[in-house]
Parts: structure tokens; C-alpha cells; sequence
């Protein structure tokens, strides 16, 4: 290590005796510490993964084989449509702020994130409004079955929890716009000096753009939304052709949001396996700026395809080309990004810890996702995929083993940072053994299932079906199960164990892991001396 | 306030302890589980939603009030105050967004539904069996009338006075700007006096229009496709000047109460870009809702 | 050095992939070719892109597996520190646009194909409805319901202790089946009475959407007699699985047989007269939507 870094660290220690972290509950409530926030966050994520994953149990598990065995229709569709909601909104979007919280303000030398008052209120909005969107479930109506798209006019035949759902929905639109300004003030206004972009981590990099998405999209699912809940209570025609609007036209406006969302749901894990892979491949990164430039073209395209969610509706001739063409345009820069991370391997030296395995299977199984990405751009045979489990394997193949694997190498590559322990690596190598086996028996036969001609959505189905729904559900149970194991193995670190090094894993390289292990509750109060050395693997002079 | 003791000027100052946000996030969820709860007819529902107002306005006053008090103590070095500057330009950027979905809906709606639904291109079979006689002239409320007849504001009465107003508030919130510079703060009230002034006169004016529209053309909320964009559209243009308004109205009493400086005025600023944006979303407004 | 293992591995990759789309065929869970000249479209489209997608995956994850084999530290590999080959990176770029613009050319025609409704021998107008279509066969006066069959509704009830397995095409059949006379074009004009449906046959190649308000047009010609069942594929509320469609498409003469033994069927020579009352009716529904009437009541 360099004299600098010790220096630093040094510096941090007796920074550290005046104010470490407080104690008590409260300190969770008040705090404005991008640590303690990025841990809310983080833990927040972790409970709503498991809510929504229990939701999704109930599913799977009345689809276990055909006739009604468990639930009502009525309460099947809550469930798939509050898996969602709380899978998006609840478990991957707060997984990767909580993630921007904790590394961000570290990899590019910042004391803390830039708005810190705001980014405790960007956390703090998020059990409430949780609390109110799980809390119509109870409601006599019960919560919302109409999809997590909320399409018109069948939304607004939801009961009571109509607007409670709506107003859900704005506080978390709030929440993530607070959120994202802090990202973006912090990546734009914090970097210690010499930190220029182009030298930054590509995770930061990811979440610049991501944060520039959000703040983009998040406004239009609000007005979306807006609309909804004024031609439910207020009279107004937007989604009634009776009155000159169209249903159809809630689709555009909300996919508008949707597709750059799908986006803002896989791009920071794009940035986590480009600093995964590098790390055990020992070797820097392929092709940073043209990752970066990758995620720039992806998140400008994904302004322009959001059609393509919509090919059935009935769309002019013409501009099913457009959003076909477009479509497949993305396939371009996805593709550069697959090869850069192949090519980083190539001729690395690489060791499989449990963050590597999880960013492997990233690569292999998001690329799967992306093929069927590829199929159901091509409109001729979308109008046989669309709507049937074909889409549901392909979204959680970019979803499950896309963004949520990312999250999980991530956090089996910053768990030592944070903890001060190293994870127990038996137990880490068999979750993720057990999980990429059971996600594979989980989704892959959706596939099949919707070529076959089964439909989403529908909580019985014909007999022909019923053996790969048995192999899913089976899938899925297991995979419920080794999310169990996860959260142990978290919690086991966070208690205690073989004590970790600052730089932890060997081929490491950025600015947090000059910091040591687990990181001060206050680091980089006096900028850091960027040395080449220490910048993130896209440096390739060294 | 440890860090408050051992405040050095040229780090970046991290609060500790923000009570606030929590204060706003029960206000907020109290005021929209009211709004739920009476739309749904319950009784408490108003309320709930005065409480949660109320916890909203107490968490202004607090969070506000200690940036304030941070900012006038000279905590605030020049890189905190670009973090400020921004939060403020992609909040603004967030709003051009929300108002840019109502006139997605506007511009959609206008452009290929309504046209469709009258059997142009299209929308051939839906107007022969569905919607036979539609006549898809703009302004409408759809083939099914709905709300009944109405008839539209004109755009060279009330509106185009509206958009003087707007356009002379953002020429003297730039006079004000400028005697800030120039360290004159009686020139600075009285022209922030000026902009509040013109900014409220809007709101009553557009307050008259609406009473009008309702009570003698017969244009609601309800009719049809052009009511719901017209209020929607103006009615949250309205209610983004009214917060200008009450905005500058509180940078006002701060401005003569001596808290700002020639170099050092971010909370100004970010006002005056606030009804910046504000003007420029009437702009459009002015020219495709009233004027096309 | 490790020759062997990167052999195994590639092969082992590759059979894999191979075994997975072939597994495909094997329990016949392929998208189905279909009887129509556009579910062939369909099915040599999906085909082509996803060998297509088999074959740049066998590529890149046999270049992975292989530096997987090849290149870790167990082997004393020493780390290389190259980050550009702009040689590899053109082709990369390159290639895949090359691959995508031979795509959109069939991509183009295949929508094309699908888009052209011209000249279709006859309409019929289907309405969808919470939880039942509705077929008009237009300019003949026949119309009615079709739901689902009485013993699949009995069984698929919550705990309706009826094994699904002995019901005759359980959740797939329906009280009254649209019938259709093959290699005809017809020309099929969706709209719905409530909430958003969408109807698909998968062996006719294609789904559209029934949407309250407006029409969306689509057609077919069905080449082979037979019975296809399809389901309502977009949800529409608590019974959105138990919408089936199921279309039985017979000889034309068999058709003209089946037509005109139907109530409320007025034969051709009325047809004059129909087409003057046709506007009316179209009026009467008009004005029934915009009452927000369901139908539903009137017919049954």
C-alpha cells in the first residue's frame, strides 16, 4: 500500500475518535451518514426482497399444477401485481441506491453524498409509502389486481385502494428523484481533485447515467399515474375514447417511463460486474470508455423504443418499424459491453470467489435474457410472444439473474468493506451454487411455456401445461430457499468473522480499498491524492 | 450540532441530525392517505390531510429555517453552494418532465387520437362501426360529447394578459437580481415586491377564468379529452406559480432582512429560476392550449 | 497445456445450448407453425433469431468458458494487461449490425405481410367482454356469445375437487366456438365493451388487441380445417384466464351450410336492403358505447 493511503487512513482514525457513529435508534431516524443511509437502504431492500419473493411463493405455488388449489383469482392477481411493484420499487431500486450510498461518496473521494439532509428524507419516504401500498391488501377491496402497469380502463375498476396505490406510487416517484439529484450532485460536485470522469469507476459512471434516467422517467410515471386517479375521481377523459382520449395512450406515456425504468434497473449492475470482473480477472477492464460510451447509448435508445412493450395494440404500420428498428438497435452497444467483459477475462488470472461467480453468471444469464430480448424485438413473432410466459422468463432473466444477481455480487464485494469481516465463502459458494441452479429450473421452462401458448398472468391453465409449471414451481421453491441462506450469511457478517484486510481481495483496485476495513464512519473529510495507481481498473498505465 | 463547534470553512460541511425529513415524510404520508381516504368518501379523510399539512408546513419552517440560519452563519463554502444549484436545476429538469407527460397527452391526443376516432387514416374502421359522425375537430370532448357543450377561453382576453403579466414578472425578478448585484436591497424588495405582486395577480386572474369557463362556457374538468387537458395543464401550471409565488414572497423578507449578499445569494437564484421555468411552461401553454 | 478440458468444456457448451432448443422440439413446447400463411411467418422468424442466438452464444460462452478453463491463477496464469484490440472491436460492432439489418429485411416484410387487410372475402367483429367474446359475423345478422364451457367453469372454481385432467380440453373450450370457412381472407375487427382484452389463436400467428372505443383491424386465412383454441392474452380482470378462444374452421361450403342455420341469419338477397339498416345499426351501437351500455344483456 502507499504511503498516501496510510496516510489517509491515519487522518480518518483520529477524525473518527471526535464523532463515530452515535448510538440508539434514533440515529437511524436523524442520520445524514451516506453509510448509515446506503445500510437503510440496503436493509430495507433485503425486506422487501423477501416480501415480494414470499408474494411470489403464493404464485408459484397455485400454479404448482392446473385447477384452483389456494387462492381466489381475485387475490392472485394482487399478487402479481404487488410482486412487482414491491420487486421494483421495493427491492432492486432501493438495493442499488443503498449501493450508490455506501460506494460512491468512496470511490471518488467524497466526504458523503452531496445533499445529505435529502438523502435521508429520500430513504425515509420509503417505508411509508410502502406501508401504505402493502396496507391495501388489507383494505375490504383489496389492493391493486390490475397489473404493476396499472393499464386503463381495467386499473380503474380498482376498489378503495385506488389512490391509495396512486399516491404510493408519487411518494416513491419522490423519493427516487431525491435520490437521484444527490447521485448526480454528488458524482458531479464531490470528486476529490484529480478524479476526473474518465477516470472514475465504471460503477459511478453507471450510476451517473442511471441517476439522469431517473429523473427523466420518474415525473412522467407520476403524471402517468395523475392521470389515472383524475379520470377515476375527477371526470377527465384522458383514457376514453367516448370523450377523444384513448386507452391506448396510458401505455405510451407509461412505457415512455418504462422503458428507461427497465434500464435504471440493470445499468448499475452493469457498473458492479465491471468492477467484479477486473478484480478477479487481475487484469483492467476492457475497453473503459467504450463502456462508458455503451451505457450512454443505451440509456439515450431507451428514450426511443418504448413501444415495443405495446406491438399489439394496434400501432400505424410505420411506426411498428420505427420502435422495431430502434429496438433492435440496442442489441448493438449490449453487445460491446457482453464482449468487453468476455475480453477482460481473456487471458486474466482469474480466482472464483463468490462476487466472481455471481458476476459470471451475470454475464451468461443477463446475455440469455438479452437474446430473447433480441427475439421479442422482431414484430412478427412478438405478436406470438407477447403477453405469454415467454416475456415473464425474459424479464426475469434480465431482472432475477440480470439486476439481481448484479446486487448480489456486489454485495458479496463490498460485505468485507462494510462489515470489517469477511463472509463465510463455504456458505457463499453453496448460495450461489443453489441459486444458479434453481433460478435456471425457475425460469427457463417459462420459456417453453410461452412458446407453447400460455399466457401471463392467469392463476389456472390447461392441462398441457402443467409439467414445466410443476418444474418452475419447484425451481422456485428452492430458489426462495437459498435467499433464506443469504440473508443468514449477511447477517453472520455483519455479526462477526475472520477479519478483513482494507484491500480485501487482491486484484482490487479503486479508491475504497485504500480505506480500511470496514470502512470509518467518516472517510475522505480531507480529499485524497488520487494516485494512478489506486484508480479503478479502467487505468491502463499501470 | 457537534460538527457546528469544530466548523472548518474550507470543508464541505455535513450536517448531523436532520430531524426534518422524517417530520415531512409523516406529513406527506398523512396528507395523501387523507386525499385517499376522502376520495373515497370517508369523512376523516380532510382531517387527516389538515394534520398532515400541518406537520409539512412545520417541516418547512424547521428544515428551511436551519439552512437559513447555516447559510447566514457562513457554514455554506462555494462547493456546497453548487451542490445547491444542482439539486435546484434537476428539480427543475424533474418538473419540465411531469409537465411534459400532460402535453404528451395533449400532443397525442390531438394529433392521432382524435383524428382517428373521426376516421382518418387509422382509425378507418373504428370511426365506421364505432364512432359513425364523429366530426374530430379540435377543440372536442370525443365522440360521445362528453360533459356537453362547451365553448373554449379565448386566447387574446384573459390569457394574453396572463402572459404579459408572466412575461413582465420574469423581466422584474431580473431587475431585482440586478440590484442585488449591485448590492441595493431597496431596489431588490421592492422589485422581488413587484414580481410577487404580478405572480399572484396571475393566479387570480386564471382563479377568474376558471369560475368563468365553469360558470358561463360550460368547459369543466369533464368535458371530454380538451377539458381534462386544458385544466390539467393550466390548473398544475397554476399551482407551480402559486409556490413561485409563495416562494418569492418568503425570499422577499429574507432579501430585506439582509440575507443575501452580491456573492452569495443561492436561495435568490434558485427562486428566480423556479419562475423562470414557470414562465416558460406558460409559454407553451399559452401557445398550445390557447393559441393553436 | 489443459488442450482437453477446453475441448470437454466447448463440447459440453455447446451440447447444452444445442440440448436446450432441441428439448424443444422433442416435447413439442415450440411456438407452433400454424395454419396460416403469417404464423409461418411468425414461426421462421422465431426460428431464425433464435439460431441466430444459439450461434453468437455458443461463440461468446465457449470464449468464456474456455478463458475460464485456460486463464485462472490455479494454473499460474500470469495476468496480461492489454485493455484494446480495435481489430476485435470493429468486427464486434460491426457484425452485429450487419446481422440485425439481414434480420429487419424478413422483419419488415413478415409486418408488412400482417399489416395488409385489403381485400379480405368477409368481416367479422369480436368484442370483448369481462369474461366472454363476442363474434358478429357483420352484413348477416348472426351474432353471439362465446364463454367458457360449463364443465371447465365447474371445475377451475376454488377446490372445485375436479381433477383438470378429466375435462375434456380443460380451460380451452367454449360454449360457442367462432366459425370460420377456410382459405378465405377474413378480415377480423376487434374492439372491446369494457376493459382491454386481447385475443389470440397461436396457430393463426398472432394476438391484437380488443380495446374499448376503438377498432384494431387485423386478419386471416386459415389453410387447413381443424379446431384452434387461443386464450384472452392480456388481463382483463379476475376471470382474464378463463376467456378462451376457440375457432373451428371448416370447408367453405361446410361454412355457408353452418351460417345459414344460425339465428337471426338473413340470406344474401337481403344483403341490399341490410347494407341501408347496417348504418343504423353501426349508429345504435355507437350511441350504446357512449351510454357506457354493456351489450352483453341485449344479446344474451
Amino acid at each position: 500500500m502507499s504511503t498516501h493511503s496510510t496516510a489517509t487512513i491515519a487522518q480518518d482514525h483520529v477524525h473518527d475518535d471526535h464523532h463515530g457513529a452515535p448510538k440508539g435508534l434514533l440515529r437511524w431516524v436523524f442520520t445524514t451518514n451516506h453509510k448509515d443511509i446506503g445500510t437503510l437502504y440496503l436493509v430495507f431492500s433485503l425486506l422487501m426482497f423477501l416480501v415480494g419473493g414470499g408474494m411470489a411463493m403464493i404464485i408459484r405455488a397455485e400454479l404448482f399444477q392446473p385447477g384452483l388449489q389456494l387462492v381466489n383469482p381475485e387475490f392472485f392477481n394482487q399478487m402479481t401485481t404487488m410482486h412487482a411493484l414491491v420487486m421494483i420499487f421495493g427491492a432492486v431500486m432501493p438495493a442499488f441506491v443503498g449501493l450508490a450510498n455506501w460506494m460512491i461518496p468512496m470511490m471518488i473521494g467524497a466526504p458523503d453524498m452531496a445533499l445529505p439532509r435529502m438523502n435521508n428524507w429520500s430513504f425515509w419516504i420509503l417505508p411509508f409509502a410502502f406501508t401504505m401500498l402493502l396496507s391495501t391488501l388489507f383494505m375490504p377491496s383489496g389492493g391493486p389486481a390490475s397489473g404493476w402497469t396499472l393499464y386503463p380502463p381495467l386499473s380503474l375498476q380498482t376498489g378503495n385502494s385506488f389512490a391509495f396505490v396512486i399516491f404510493a406510487i408519487h411518494m416513491l416517484g419522490i423519493s427516487s428523484i431525491m435520490g437521484a439529484i444527490n447521485v448526480i450532485a454528488t458524482i458531479l460536485n464531490m470528486r476529490a481533485p484529480g478524479m476526473t470522469l474518465l477516470r472514475m469507476p465504471v460503477f459511478v459512471w453507471t450510476w451517473l447515467i442511471t441517476a439522469f434516467l431517473l429523473i427523466a422517467v420518474m415525473p412522467v410515471l407520476a403524471g402517468a399515474v395523475t392521470m389515472l386517479l383524475t379520470d377515476r375521481f375527477f371526470d377527465t377523459s384522458f383514457f376514453n375514447a367516448a370523450g377523444g382520449g384513448d386507452p391506448v395512450m396510458f401505455q405510451h406515456i407509461f412505457w415512455f417511463f418504462g422503458h428507461p425504468e427497465v434500464y435504471i434497473m440493470i445499468l448499475p449492475a452493469f457498473g458492479i460486474i465491471s468492477e467484479v470482473i477486473p478484480t478477479f480477472a487481475r487484469k483492467p477492464l476492457f475497453g473503459y470508455t467504450a463502456m462508458v460510451y455503451a451505457t450512454a447509448s443505451i440509456a439515450l435508445l431507451s428514450f426511443i423504443v418504448w413501444a415495443h412493450h405495446m406491438f399489439t395494440v394496434g400501432m400505424p404500420l410505420g411506426a411498428e418499424l420505427f420502435f422495431m428498428y430502434a429496438t433492435m438497435v440496442i442489441a448493438v452497444p449490449t453487445g460491446v459491453k457482453i464482449f468487453n467483459w468476455v475480453s477482460t477475462m481473456w487471458r486474466g488470472s482469474m480466482t472464483f470467489e463468490t462476487p466472481m461467480l455471481f458476476a459470471l453468471a451475470f454475464v451468461i444469464l443477463f446475455t440469455i435474457g438479452g437474446f430473447s430480448g433480441l427475439m421479442l424485438a422482431v414484430v412478427p413473432a412478438d405478436f406470438q410472444y407477447h403477453d405469454t410466459y415467454f416475456v415473464v422468463a425474459h424479464f426475469h432473466y434480465v431482472l432475477v439473474t440480470g439486476a439481481v444477481f448484479g446486487i448480489m455480487a456486489a454485495v458479496y464485494y463490498w460485505l468485507p468493506k462494510w462489515t470489517g469481516n469477511m463472509y463465510n465463502e463455504r456458505l457463499g459458494k453453496i448460495h450461489f451454487w443453489w441459486s444458479v441452479i434453481s433460478v435456471n429450473v425457475l425460469f427457463f421452462p417459462q420459456h417453453y411455456l410461452g412458446l407453447a401458448g400460455m399466457p401471463r398472468r392467469i392463476p389456472d391453465y390447461a392441462v398441457q401445461f402443467a409439467d414445466y409449471n410443476m418444474i418452475s414451481s419447484v425451481g422456485g421453491f428452492a430458489f426462495g430457499l437459498a435467499q433464506l441462506l443469504f440473508a443468514f450469511i449477511v447477517w453472520q457478517c455483519a455479526r462477526g468473522g475472520v477479519k478483513a484486510t482494507a484491500q480485501v481481495w487482491e486484484g482490487a483496485r479503486g479508491l475504497e480499498w485504500t480505506l480500511p476495513s470496514p470502512a470509518p464512519y467518516h472517510t475522505f473529510e480531507e480529499p485524497p491524492t488520487i494516485d494512478d495507481s489506486m484508480v479503478a481498473h479502467g487505468d491502463t498505465a499501470h | 450540532m457537534t460538527h457546528a463547534d469544530t466548523h472548518n470553512p474550507d470543508r464541505y460541511f455535513i450536517p448531523h441530525n436532520a430531524p426534518w425529513p422524517i417530520v415531512g415524510s409523516i406529513g406527506m404520508t398523512a396528507l395523501l392517505a387523507g386525499a385517499a381516504m376522502a376520495m373515497n368518501g370517508s369523512a376523516s379523510g380532510k382531517v387527516t390531510m389538515l394534520t398532515g399539512v400541518a406537520f409539512i408546513i412545520v417541516m418547512l419552517f424547521g428544515w428551511f429555517g436551519q439552512v437559513v440560519r447555516e447559510s447566514v452563519g457562513g457554514y455554506y463554502n462555494s462547493q456546497v453552494d453548487t451542490s445547491f444549484r444542482m439539486g435546484m436545476l434537476w428539480f427543475i429538469f424533474s418538473e419540465v418532465m411531469f409537465f411534459g407527460a400532460f402535453f404528451g397527452a395533449l400532443f397525442y391526443a390531438r394529433v392521432f387520437v382524435v383524428p382517428w376516432l373521426g376516421g382518418e387514416g387509422h382509425g378507418v374502421m373504428t370511426n365506421a362501426l364505432l364512432w359513425q359522425g364523429f366530426d374530430p375537430v379540435w377543440p372536442t370532448n370525443g365522440p360521445a360529447a362528453i360533459g356537453g357543450n362547451f365553448d373554449t377561453v379565448p386566447a387574446f382576453g384573459v390569457p394574453l394578459v396572463n402572459t404579459l403579466i408572466l412575461l413582465t414578472s420574469g423581466l422584474t425578478v431580473t431587475m431585482a437580481h440586478w440590484a442585488l448585484k449591485n448590492a441595493q436591497r431597496r431596489a431588490l424588495v421592492l422589485w422581488l415586491a413587484a414580481t410577487v405582486t404580478l405572480g399572484f395577480l396571475f393566479v387570480y386572474l386564471q382563479a377568474e377564468e376558471y369560475i368563468h369557463a365553469y360558470q358561463e362556457l360550460g368547459l369543466t374538468l369533464g368535458s371530454g379529452i380538451y377539458g381534462s387537458t386544458f385544466f390539467m395543464l393550466t390548473g398544475f401550471h397554476g399551482m407551480h406559480v402559486t409556490l413561485g409565488a409563495i416562494m418569492l414572497t418568503v425570499i422577499m423578507f429574507r432579501a430585506a432582512k439582509g440575507h443575501f449578499t452580491d456573492a452569495n445569494h443561492f436561495g435568490f437564484e434558485g427562486v428566480a429560476w423556479y419562475w423562470h421555468f414557470v414562465d416558460v411552461v406558460w409559454l407553451g401553454l399559452f401557445v398550445f392550449v390557447y393559441v393553436v | 497445456m489443459k488442450n482437453q478440458n477446453i475441448v470437454i468444456v466447448s463440447i459440453a457448451v455447446l451440447a447444452g445450448m444445442l440440448l436446450a432448443v432441441w428439448g424443444m422440439f422433442a416435447v413439442g413446447a415450440n411456438m407452433p407453425r400454424g395454419v396460416t400463411e403469417f404464423s409461418h411467418t411468425a414461426y421462421d422468424l422465431h426460428m431464425l433469431i433464435l439460431w441466430i442466438c444459439v450461434v453468437i452464444g455458443v461463440l461468446v460462452f465457449g470464449a468464456m468458458f474456455v478463458s475460464i478453463i485456460m486463464h485462472r491463477k490455479s494454473n499460474g496464469v500470469e495476468a496480461a494487461r492489454f485493455t484494446h484490440n480495435t481489430k476485435a472491436e470493429i468486427a464486434w460492432t460491426t457484425i452485429p449490425i450487419l446481422i440485425l439489418v439481414m434480420m429487419t429485411v424478413p422483419a419488415t416484410r413478415g409486418l408488412i405481410l400482417m399489416e395488409t387487410s385489403e381485400g379480405a372475402a368477409m368481416d367479422i367483429q369480436i368484442t370483448g367482454y369481462q369474461w366472454k367474446w363476442k363474434y358478429e359475423y357483420l352484413d348477416t345478422g348472426v351474432s353471439f356469445i362465446s364463454s367458457l364451457a360449463r364443465d371447465s367453469n365447474v371445475a377451475r372454481q376454488l377446490n372445485s375437487g375436479i381433477d383438470p385432467n378429466t375435462v375434456d380440453n380443460y380451460l380451452l373450450e367454449v360454449d360457442h366456438p367462432l366459425v370460420v370457412p377456410t382459405n378465405t381472407k377474413i378480415r377480423l375487427l376487434m374492439t372491446s365493451g369494457d376493459v382491454i382484452h386481447s385475443w389470440w389463436v397461436p396457430e393463426l400467428g398472432w394476438k391484437r388487441d380488443a380495446i374499448p372505443g376503438m377498432i384494431n383491424t387485423a386478419w386471416t386465412e386459415i389453410s387447413e380445417p381443424g379446431t384452434y383454441r387461443g386464450q384472452c392474452a392480456e388481463l382483463c380482470g379476475k376471470d382474464h384466464g378463463f376467456m378462451p378462444v376457440v375457432v373451428i374452421a371448416k370447408p367453405k361450403a361446410e361454412f355457408e351450410q353452418w351460417l345459414a342455420q344460425q339465428p337471426g341469419y338473413q340470406a344474401a338477397e337481403d344483403l341490399a336492403s341490410m347494407a341501408a339498416n347496417t348504418i343504423a345499426d353501426k349508429q345504435a351501437t355507437a350511441d350504446k358505447q357512449a351510454d357506457d351500455q354493456p351489450e352483453v344483456a341485449l344479446v344474451n
